[in-house]
C-alpha cells in the first residue's frame, strides 16, 4: 500500500510483516523511531506472537537475539554508532555462531566527539563480522532489503544487517509502497533453522575450537558469504516477481554506459549522484554510476565486470580508514586488481556534513580531468585544520582539539548544517 | 522408627542417603538421574564448580521433566566441558560469550515463550568473573525485566580460567595472580568487593539462595525450589577451585563446609527481597580453620602471623553470622 510515511515507521511496518518472534530493543538515535514503532505494534497486537524485549544495552540486545536465534525464533534488532560498536563482540559472535538475526543499522558516526549524524562509520566498523551487509539507497529499498533480508539471512543461516542511513532515511517521510501481508507471506517462508536448542534433540552451540579445527571453521564462514553473491541477486529476481518492484541486489549501475567516469557510492547519497550524472550527462560527460547495494559480501566479479570500460573510477564514501583513507576505494581496487585504471577516493559527508550537488560537481570534474588528490576529503576546511596544527605546535597544552575548533569557528557544537 | 535423620550422624554433610527414605535421597542417587554434565570432562581433580553444576543441572532437570537448555558464560565450566567433540553436556547448551549469557538465556526463554514452550525451562550460569564483573549488567537488566531465568553463579572467588586473577568476588587478603602476597598489605584489599546474592536481592525478583558444595542436599533442595518459581531466580554456588586457592583436591568440600561453619559463607534463602530461611552454622569455628590449609592465605600465617588481617577477616564472619543470625535465635 502506497503511502507517505516516516522511513522509520515504514521499515518498522515491514518487520511485522515478516512475522518476527522476538524483537531486541535498545534506544540510540537516529534508530530508534523503528524500535518505537515495532513496540506500538507489538502493543496493539499487531506483531502477533512476538516477544518485545526492552533489554538495558546493545550488548544485550544482540546477546538476547543470540538465544533467541539459537533457540529457533525469528530474530530482529536495530541499533546505530556507538550502539553497534557497544555490541561488537556479540556482533562477531552471531555471525560465528551462524545465527539468522537481521539487523537495522540506522548508520550513524562514531564518536569521540560525539556526533548523532549519518556516515558510515558504524557499519564499515563490523564490515569484516561476518555479516552480510546491505546498504539501502531509499526508504523503499530499505522495507524491501529487510524483507529480502529475512529471507537470506535463513537460507543460509547467516545474520544480515541492513543499513539505512541516519536521519537521511531513518526520519524522512516518503512515499513508500508499504507491501501486503499476503506478498510477504508468499515470499518469506516460515524460519525453519538449521540449529536449534531443542530437548528433544539435545545438541552444543558454542563449543572451543581449536587451531586443528578453526581455520576451516572460519573459511566455511567465507564460504557462506560467497555463496550469498549468488543467492542475493537470485532473491532480488524473485523478490520482482512477487513484488512487481526491483529492488535489492548486489550492485546496480546507473548510466554507465560509455562513461569514462564511473562514480561508486553507498547508501542515499547515490541519489545526489544520479543527479549530478544526469546534469552531467545533459552536458555530453561521458559519467555513470554504480550503487553498492552488497557491500558484504563484496561483489568483486560484478563490479570488476561493470568498471570493464571506465577510464577512472570515484568512490565517494562516508568514511574515513584514519592513517589509510578509503574503505570502500580499498575494496574497490581489489576488484581492479591487475588494471590500471585509476580509482579516485573522496571522503564526504562524515559526521552529517552535506554532501551538496555543487561540490560534486566540482569533485567530478577534477577527477575527469585526473587532477584530484587521493583521498580527497569533499568541503574540507583547510584554513580550520591549519590552525589548529599551528595552536598545537605552538603550546604544548593546546588542549581538547574539537573544543578548541568549535571555539575557532564560532560554532556551536551539535549544530546541523 | 519415627527419628529424624541427621545428615552429620556420619560425620559430614557428604554421605548419608542409605539412612534417608528414597524421596529424600540426592538425584545423584538415582538410577534415572540425567548426567546433564556427564563424565570425561577436563575438570581438575576436587573441581568445585564441576561437582555443583552437575548436582545444580541434574536436579534442575528432574524437577522439569528433562526439558532444559542451558546458557553457559565463558569460563572454567565452558572450556573443561566443550573441548568439541567431547562435549559433556547431554542437554541442549549454548555458549556464546564471557559477559552475555544471562541475555542469551533472556532470548532464548522469549524464543520459547513465542513458540508456546511453557514446559521447557531455561538455565544459565558462569563462574563468579562471569557473574559478579563482566556479566552484571546483563545479570541485573535479566533481574529486572524478571526473565523467565534460573542464574547459577559457581563462585570461586577469582578468575581461575585464565589463570587466578582477582574478581569483585575475591575475599580480602586472598593471594591472585593480581593481587600478590607481597608489600605493606599483601593479597586482596579489605573494603572492596561486592555481595551479589544481595545485589540480586535488591531487585525484589522471586528467588534468591547461597548453596555451597558443603552440603549438596541442601543445593538440590535450593534448585527444586527455584525451579518451583517463574521468574528471575539467582542461586550463587560456593565452590571452593584446589588450583586457584592452592588446596588439596581431597579438601573441597571440607573446605566448603569450613567457610559455611565459619560465617565467611552465610546459607539463606530470600523470597522477593526479603529472606525467608537461614541455615544456621552447626558447629562454629574460627576463620583461621577455613584459611590456614589455603595457600591463597598463607601469608597471614606466616611468622609473625598476620594478626591484624585475621582479626579483620573474623570481624566479617561475625558481621555476617549477626547479620543473618547464623547461630539461631539471636544467639551467639
Amino acid at each position: 500500500m502506497l503511502k507517505q510515511v516516516e522511513g522509520s515507521q515504514a521499515v518498522a511496518e515491514a518487520i511485522a510483516l515478516c512475522r518476527p518472534e522476538v524483537i531486541c530493543a535498545y534506544p540510540i538515535t537516529p534508530q530508534t523511531h523503528i524500535v518505537e514503532g515495532l513496540s506500538k505494534l507489538a502493543r496493539t497486537g499487531e506483531l502477533g506472537n512476538c516477544q518485545y524485549i526492552n533489554v538495558e544495552s546493545e550488548f544485550a540486545a544482540m546477546s538476547a537475539c543470540i538465544g533467541a536465534s539459537a533457540a529457533g525464533a525469528r530474530t530482529y534488532t536495530a541499533t546505530s554508532s556507538q550502539g553497534l560498536l557497544f555490541m561488537a563482540e556479540a556482533v562477531y559472535n552471531a555471525a560465528g555462531l551462524g545465527l539468522p538475526i537481521v539487523m537495522t543499522v540506522g548508520n550513524r558516526a562514531i564518536g569521540a566527539p560525539i556526533n548523532i549524524w549519518n556516515d558510515h562509520s558504524d557499519s564499515m566498523a563490523m564490515a569484516d563480522a561476518g555479516w552480510i551487509q546491505l546498504h539501502a539507497e531509499s526508504n523503499q529499498e530499505a522495507v524491501d532489503l529487510h524483507i529480502q533480508a529475512f529471507r537470506l539471512a535463513e537460507q543460509l543461516s547467516v545474520p544480515v544487517m541492513v543499513c539505512e542511513d541516519g536521519f537521511i532515511l531513518t526520519h524522512a517521510y516518503e512515499r513508500v509502497d508499504v507491501p501486503d501481508p499476503d506478498q510477504v507471506d508468499r515470499y518469506l517462508p516460515a524460519f525453519e533453522p538449521v540449529q536449534m536448542l531443542d530437548p528433544e534433540e539435545p545438541i552444543t552451540m558454542g563449543a572451543m575450537v581449536g587451531p586443528e579445527a578453526f581455520m576451516e571453521v572460519r573459511y566455511l564462514a567465507h564460504h557462506k558469504q560467497l555463496q550469498a553473491i549468488d543467492v542475493i541477486p537470485e532473491l532480488s529476481a524473485e523478490f520482482e516477481t512477487v513484488f512487481g518492484r526491483e529492488s535489492g541486489g548486489l550492485i546496480k549501475p546507473y548510466r554507465t554506459e560509455g562513461a569514462e567516469t564511473v562514480v561508486i557510492a553507498l547508501g542515499s547519497v547515490i541519489g545526489s549522484i544520479k543527479d549530478v550524472v544526469d546534469e552531467l550527462r545533459d552536458d555530453d560527460v561521458a559519467i555513470g554510476a554504480i550503487k553498492v547495494v552488497s557491500f558484504r559480501p563484496f561483489p568483486l566479479a560484478q563490479l570488476r565486470d561493470a568498471l570493464a570500460d571506465a577510464e577512472r573510477v570515484v568512490v565517494v564514501e562516508k568514511d574515513l580508514a584514519l592513517g589509510l583513507g578509503g574503505i570502500v576505494a580499498s575494496n574497490v581496487r581489489m576488484a581492479l586488481r591487475g588494471l590500471r585504471t585509476p580509482v579516485y577516493t573522496v571522503i564526504a559527508g562524515l559526521g552529517g556534513r552535506p554532501i551538496t550537488k555543487q561540490s560534486l560537481h566540482r569533485v567530478f570534474a577534477q577527477a575527469g580531468a585526473d587532477e584530484i588528490d587521493d583521498p580527497h576529503f569533499l568541503d574540507l576546511d583547510l584554513a580550520v585544520v591549519d590552525r589548529e596544527l599551528a595552536r598545537a605546535r605552538e603550546k604544548r597544552r593546546s588542549g581538547p582539539i574539537a573544543e578548541n575548533i568549535l571555539r575557532d569557528m564560532g560554532l556551536v557544537g551539535g549544530k546541523l548544517g | 522408627m519415627t527419628q529424624r535423620v541427621k545428615f552429620y550422624q556420619t560425620g559430614t554433610f557428604t554421605v548419608g542417603n542409605r539412612l534417608l527414605d528414597a524421596d529424600s535421597r540426592t538425584v545423584q542417587a538415582t538410577l534415572d538421574r540425567s548426567n546433564s554434565l556427564t563424565s570425561g570432562h577436563r575438570a581438575c581433580q576436587g573441581c568445585g564448580e564441576a561437582l555443583g553444576a552437575r548436582y545444580a543441572m541434574d536436579t534442575a532437570m528432574r524437577a522439569a521433566g528433562n526439558k532444559v537448555v542451558a546458557v553457559n558464560a565463558t569460563g572454567c565450566l565452558e572450556v573443561f566441558s566443550t573441548p568439541y567433540p567431547e562435549s559433556s553436556w547431554q542437554i541442549p547448551w549454548v555458549h556464546s560469550l564471557f559477559g552475555n549469557a544471562p541475555a542469551v538465556a533472556t532470548g532464548v526463554a522469549a524464543a520459547l515463550r513465542a513458540k508456546g514452550r511453557t514446559d521447557v525451562r531455561v538455565l544459565a550460569q558462569g563462574g563468579d568473573g562471569g557473574t559478579v564483573d563482566i556479566g552484571f549488567g546483563c545479570l541485573s537488566g535479566m533481574f529486572e525485566r524478571n526473565d523467565d531465568v534460573l542464574y547459577l553463579c559457581y563462585d570461586n572467588e577469582a578468575y581461575m580460567n585464565t589463570g587466578v586473577q582477582r574478581s569483585g568476588s575475591t575475599p580480602a587478603t586472598a593471594r591472585t595472580a593480581t593481587t600478590p602476597a607481597v608489600g605493606a598489605h599483601p593479597g586482596n584489599t579489605f573494603g572492596q568487593g561486592k555481595n551479589m546474592p544481595l545485589i540480586a536481592m535488591a531487585h525484589d525478583i522471586p528467588y534468591v539462595a547461597t548453596a555451597s558444595v558443603a552440603d549438596l542436599h541442601d543445593l538440590e533442595a535450593k534448585v527444586t525450589r527455584a525451579m518451583e518459581i517463574s521468574g528471575a531466580r539467582y542461586l550463587h554456588v560456593h565452590v571452593p577451585c584446589p588450583l586457584g586457592w592452592g588446596s588439596n583436591p581431597c579438601d573441597t568440600v571440607k573446605l566448603a563446609r569450613l567457610a559455611v561453619e565459619s560465617g565467611l559463607f552465610p546459607l539463606f534463602q530470600a523470597e522477593h527481597g526479603a529472606v525467608t530461611d537461614v541455615t544456621p552454622i552447626r558447629r562454629k569455628v574460627p576463620v583461621e580453620a577455613y584459611l590456614r590449609p589455603q595457600r591463597r592465605f598463607a601469608h597471614l600465617f606466616r611468622k609473625p602471623p598476620d594478626t591484624e588481617s585475621l582479626a579483620a577477616i573474623q570481624a566479617i564472619a561475625d558481621r555476617n553470622i549477626r547479620k543473618f543470625d547464623l547461630l539461631g535465635a539471636g544467639g551467639g
